[in-house]
């Protein structure tokens, strides 16, 4: 086995394990902290595929921007444990008949495709320069439509931050 | 895939050399900083320790290492340790791709002078500048005190909001230079008059500077943004409930990010390594001497910037919070956005 494969396996089996420990622990920061190590070893297999910028944009939207927030309210609403109410037992079920749906789903889907094998050679298109060019040029109608749904979202926001301040003043 | 040793062995000299350098200067900047105030009050400032107090950062860090470590009862005990490691970490990081001076041509190859050049260079430091804030954070909400709580809140606040005018001020520079690479910027400001105008970012792009310079004082949480510390309402701030070494790593960490900020301005804006007629001195002396030199001009320049942070420090009175947020989100993004839109105007009309 080459560099390559173990950084491969370790970043796998550690993506997967933060993953398991963001659904599995029960205190809501440790599940965000886990959260932020998934985001980093999935950064890590950016990296592997020679999309360095996907990694670092992946590091600095997300660890670095959005999972602060995530973290922000979670401290200011003090969640723990022993605080969280009780689910129901309607609930519980609901949620494992309509989880089980969607892993039969996507077993099903699965189990008839094939994935090609990837190339092992690398290539250049993760790069700054390259990708850049193939979003403004080849892919400019789909890059503008998502920012304007991305606008589209900012103004959602703006809207209900303002219709909560109309009903405390 | 065969790993060269050579290289490794080389790297691995560099980043000592680079790390035990930047805890050096942090130590004495420590010292400088409470020079700088004492002149400015008309004091002595520390004068006791060695000449001119020049051992005191030494008797400061050996009292830190002998205090009691104390770990509150009601702390998050292992995010309590992790936070000041993550905010050591987080200062350090991004030394990695600052080149710290010229390739130097040997007999052997070529020695750089720069720990890793990747083509994202500017990125990866927006990159572990974001993470900088978690250290804070999670230090002050594992302290379990509510005014470590609120003072991490206003930190994480702060960072985020100044990122923003940050990053924004830097794309108009980046769309004059081309390059994310901070070697390539670097080389492009060679010398400092070239082609009838200054070849150094600073003369090119005035304005991103001061937003870039606004926004890195918010960053460092620096007098005149030091809210997260904020004395007079907060008691001590994050770093409350922190005794001995660790409230140490976080006060040291605080000066290992300004040397490494400085070192980065200094890179973007005024040129790095580069200095008037160096091609003159890079004629005149052997290879290796031509890159100490040209390391020392580096230092010049952070030495000077660091010091402008100090002037600053003890000059201004400090911001209230609101007004902090109304400069950050009302003054310096709609700034930074004008900057960005004449700045490409420019290049497409005049420059082409």
């Amino acid at each position: 086995m080459g560099i390559y494969e173990i950084s491969f396996w370790v970043l796998t089996i550690m993506a997967l394990s933060c993953a398991l420990g963001v659904i599995l622990s029960r205190n809501p920061v440790n599940s965000v902290l886990f959260l932020i190590a998934t985001f980093f070893a999935i950064s890590g297999h950016y990296i592997l595929l020679n999309a360095q910028f996907l990694a670092i944009v992946n590091i600095i939207v997300y660890a670095g921007a959005i999972m602060v927030l995530f973290l922000f309210v979670i401290m200011l609403m003090n969640l723990n444990a022993d605080t969280e109410p009780q689910k129901n037992r309607l609930v519980q079920i609901a949620g494992a008949i309509s989880g089980g749906t969607l892993l039969l789903v996507i077993l099903a889907a699965l189990r008839t495709s094939t994935i090609e094998s990837l190339d092992q050679q690398a290539t250049d298109i993760g790069l700054i320069k390259n990708l850049g060019k193939t979003l403004f040029t080849q892919f400019v109608l789909p890059f503008e439509i998502s920012s304007v749904l991305f606008l589209s979202a900012m103004i959602g926001a703006v809207v209900i931050g303002k219709k909560e301040k109309e009903h405390t003043a | 895939m065969q790993l060269d040793i050579a290289f490794i062995i080389e790297k691995v000299l560099l980043i000592s050399v680079i790390l035990l350098g930047s805890l050096g200067i942090a130590m004495y900047a420590t010292w400088a900083e409470r020079k700088v105030a004492a002149v400015m009050q008309d004091r002595r400032g520390p004068n006791r320790a060695g000449f001119m107090g020049l051992l005191q950062p030494l008797a400061d860090g050996l009292k830190l290492f002998f205090k009691e470590e104390i770990i509150p009862d009601r702390s998050t005990r292992f995010l309590f340790i992790l936070g000041p490691a993550l905010a050591m970490l987080t200062a350090v990081m991004t030394s990695a791709v600052v080149p710290w001076g010229p390739d130097i041509a040997t007999d052997n190859g070529v020695i750089s002078l720069q720990v890793a050049d990747i083509n994202i260079g500017i990125l990866f430091i927006f990159g572990v500048v974001s993470l900088g804030v978690y250290g804070v954070m999670l230090g002050g909400w594992a302290s379990n005190n509510k005014f470590s709580l609120l003072s991490s809140i206003r930190a994480a606040s702060q960072a985020i909001s100044y990122e923003l005018a940050m990053g924004l001020s830097l794309v108009a520079m980046l769309m004059m230079t081309g390059s994310l690479s901070l070697r390539e910027i670097v080389e492009q400001q060679h010398g400092f008059w070239d082609n009838g105008y200054f070849t150094w970012n600073f003369f090119k792009q005035p304005l991103g500077f001061m937003i870039f310079l606004v926004c890195a004082f918010a960053e460092l949480n620096r007098a005149p943004f030091d809210l997260p510390e904020c004395e007079s309402e907060l008691n001590m701030g994050y770093h409350q409930e922190y005794s001995s070494m660790k409230l140490g790593f976080y006060l040291f960490a605080e000066y290992i990010n300004l040397f490494i900020s400085s070192a980065v301005i200094a890179t973007l804006f005024f040129g790095g390594y580069n200095f008037p007629f160096m091609d003159e001195v890079a004629a005149g002396v052997n290879p290796i001497l031509f890159a100490i030199i040209c390391v020392m001009a580096l230092l010049t320049k952070v030495i000077c910037i660091i010091l402008f942070f100090m002037f600053i420090r003890w000059t201004l009175p400090r911001f209230r919070y609101d007004q902090l947020m109304r400069l950050g989100w009302k003054s310096l993004i709609p700034l930074a956005l004008v900057n960005m839109v004449v700045t490409g105007a420019v290049i497409l009309w005049v420059i082409k």
